[in-house]
C-alpha cells in the first residue's frame, strides 16, 4: 500500500518538469502507452518507463556553444557524467575523430584505442574497448565504452608481452573461432602499444 | 461447597466463550487446557503452550538472521545498480523510447528472483508481463517470453507454457558482471526472433519502494521504420553514421549494445529490489513473530497460574475436609 502511495506522489511531481522538446514528445508517447493499458488493463497501474527516471536534455541552441558537455559512461560507473569540455578524440572504426563544439549529429562505433578529453587544464588520456559514441545537435557527446582505464595504469612491458603471445596464438590457430579470438587479441595489443607509445 | 459453585460459574463462563469466537485461531487452540482448568482435571499441560513458544521464537530469530542478511547483501550491489544507472540514458537520449509502438513480434523479457521470501515483486513482475502479452497480442500480433529467474518462471509455466520460448535461472550464483549478462543477451538475440523487446523488472527506488519498470529495445529494422515514418525516431536520420560498415550493420550493433547495456541495468535493479523487497518482508515476519510471542507468552501464563490455584484449591479444601 506504501508502494502505491509513492509511485502516485512521483508520477505527480513528475508532470511539473521543465519544458523542453524532448519532454513533450516523450509523454505524448507514453500516453498513449498508458491510454492502450488502461482501457485493457483496467486494475494494474502501468509500469514506468526508462524516460520518467531520465534528466531531459536541452534542446539545441541557436548560436554555437563555446564547451562540449560529455558523458562517459561505463557499466560499472559513470566516469564524467556533464563535463564541459573543449574537444574530445575519439578512436573511431575508421580513425581517430575530433568532437568539437557544434559537430554534426553522428552515432560512431569506436573500436579499441586512446580517447583523449582536452580541457582547459590539460588533456586526458583513455584507453577505451569497443563502444559507441553519440553526438548530438546540442553539443552533447555520449560515449558507452565497457572498459576505460587512464593510459597510466597500463604496463607498457606486460603490453607487449601481451602482444607477442597473441600474434603467436594467431600463427597457431587452426579454427576459426580461435583465430577470431587471437585477432581480437592482436588488435587490443597494438593499439595499447601504440597508445602508449604515441 | 464454595468450590463447587466456582466451579459451576467458571463452566457457564467457558460456554460462552467457546461459542463467541470460533474464528479465533489462537483461543481456539488454548482451549482444551482452558476447559481442562476448568472443568477441574489435575495436571495441566502447559506443554502446548511453551512448545508453540518454542517454535515462535526460533522462527523470530532465523527471520531477524534473514534481514540482516539482505541488509547486507542490499548495500553490497547498491552501489553497483546505482553506478550502472548511466548506462542506459545515452541510448534513451539518442532512440528514445517507445513503449505505445506497433510491432508483429514482441517478446517479453520477465527478469525475477530464484529464491522467495522476499514479499509481492516477482507476482507484480508476472502481473506486468501478462498485461504485456495480452497488450500485444491481435489477429496479426503475437508475443512471447523469455524468463529469467526461477520464480516467473514456475509461475508463468502454470497458463503460458507454450509461450516461453527461452528461460534461464542461477543468474546470481556468480557475483553479477557484465560479462555475464552480455553473454545473456547474445543468447537471447541469437535464439529468439523480435521486433520489439520489453523488459520487465523492478526499479529500485528506495528500500521500501520499488517501481515495476518496462524498457523497450526495438529491433534494427523498426528503428529504421520508424526513423523514415517521422515521429519520435524521426531525427536519427540526421544522424551520420561513422564507421566503415553501412548504416544497417551499425544499426544492429546498436541495438545490440542497447539491449546488453539496458538488461545489465534490470538485472541489478532487480536485485536490489529482490534484497530490499526481503528485508522489509522479513522485518514484518519478525514482528509478528514478536506480538505472537507476547500473547502466547500472557496466555502461558494464565494457563500456569490457573494450574497452581486449582492445586492450592484441591490441597486447601483436601486439608479443611480433614480437620472440619
Amino acid at each position: 500500500m506504501l508502494r502505491h502511495f509513492t509511485t502516485r506522489l512521483l508520477s505527480r511531481s513528475i508532470k511539473f518538469r521543465p519544458f523542453s522538446t524532448n519532454v513533450a514528445a516523450a509523454s505524448a508517447a507514453d500516453d498513449a502507452f498508458v491510454k492502450a493499458w488502461r482501457s485493457t488493463i483496467p486494475n494494474l497501474e502501468p509500469p514506468k518507463t526508462p524516460l520518467s527516471f531520465m534528466q531531459p536534455r536541452p534542446p539545441a541552441p541557436s548560436t554555437l556553444p563555446s564547451k562540449l558537455t560529455v558523458n562517459l559512461v561505463l557499466p560499472y560507473s559513470s566516469e564524467f557524467s556533464n563535463k564541459e569540455v573543449d574537444m574530445v578524440i575519439i578512436p573511431a572504426t575508421n580513425g581517430q575523430m575530433g568532437i568539437l563544439p557544434g559537430h554534426v549529429s553522428t552515432i560512431a562505433e569506436l573500436k579499441p584505442g586512446l580517447l583523449s578529453v582536452h580541457e582547459e587544464n590539460g588533456v586526458k588520456k583513455y584507453f577505451v574497448s569497443g563502444g559507441f559514441a553519440f553526438i548530438h545537435a546540442n553539443s552533447f557527446a555520449d560515449i558507452i565504452a565497457v572498459e576505460a582505464v587512464p593510459i597510466d595504469q597500463l604496463d607498457s612491458a606486460s603490453a607487449q608481452k601481451g602482444l607477442a603471445e597473441f600474434t603467436q596464438k594467431l600463427s597457431s590457430a587452426s579454427t576459426d573461432l580461435e583465430r577470431a579470438e587471437a585477432q581480437i587479441g592482436v588488435d587490443v595489443y597494438s593499439a595499447i602499444n601504440s597508445a602508449l607509445s604515441g | 461447597m464454595a468450590m463447587a459453585a466456582l466451579r459451576r460459574e467458571g463452566r457457564r463462563f467457558a460456554t460462552p466463550l467457546m461459542s463467541a469466537n470460533p474464528a479465533n485461531t489462537l483461543r481456539s487452540s488454548l482451549l482444551p487446557s482452558e476447559e481442562q482448568a476448568i472443568l477441574g482435571v489435575r495436571s495441566i499441560s502447559t506443554q502446548v503452550v511453551r512448545n508453540r513458544m518454542k517454535s515462535v521464537k526460533n522462527i523470530q530469530k532465523i527471520t531477524k538472521a534473514m534481514k540482516m542478511v539482505a541488509a547486507s547483501k542490499l548495500r553490497a550491489i547498491q552501489t553497483r545498480a546505482e553506478n550502472s544507472r548511466g548506462l542506459w540514458q545515452p541510448f534513451t537520449a539518442l532512440l528514445g523510447d517507445l513503449p505505445s509502438v506497433d510491432v508483429k513480434k514482441t517478446v517479453v523479457v520477465t527478469v525475477s528472483s530464484d529464491k522467495g521470501l522476499c514479499g509481492g515483486i516477482n507476482s507484480t513482475s508476472v502481473k506486468i508481463s501478462r498485461a504485456l502479452h495480452k497488450l500485444n497480442s491481435g489477429p496479426e500480433k503475437e508475443a512471447k517470453y523469455v524468463v529469467l529467474g526461477e520464480k516467473a518462471k514456475a509461475q508463468l509455466v502454470r497458463d503460458s507454457k507454450k509461450h516461453i520460448e527461452l528461460s534461464m535461472t542461477e543468474l546470481q550464483k556468480n557475483p553479477l558482471n557484465y560479462t555475464q549478462v552480455s553473454v545473456l543477451a547474445d543468447d537471447i538475440l541469437k535464439n529468439v526472433e523480435f521486433d520489439a523487446l520489453r523488459l520487465v523488472f523492478n526499479k529500485f527506488h528506495s528500500v521500501i519502494s520499488f517501481m515495476p519498470t518496462t524498457a523497450t529495445v526495438l529491433s534494427p529494422e523498426v528503428v529504421e521504420r520508424e526513423a523514415e515514418s517521422g515521429g519520435k525516431l524521426g531525427d536519427l536520420d540526421l544522424y551520420e553514421i561513422e564507421g566503415a560498415e553501412t548504416k544497417g550493420e551499425v544499426l544492429q550493433n546498436l541495438t545490440e549494445f542497447q539491449f546488453s547495456c539496458v538488461l545489465f541495468n534490470a538485472v541489478l535493479e532487480n536485485a536490489c529490489s529482490e534484497q530490499g523487497a526481503r528485508m522489509s518482508a522479513m522485518d514484518s515476519s519478525s514482528r509478528n513473530a514478536g506480538e505472537m510471542l507476547d500473547r502466547l507468552t500472557l496466555a502461558y501464563n494464565r494457563t500456569r497460574q490457573a494450574s497452581i490455584t486449582t492445586e492450592l484449591i484441591e490441597i486447601i479444601s483436601g486439608a479443611s475436609a480433614l480437620t472440619g
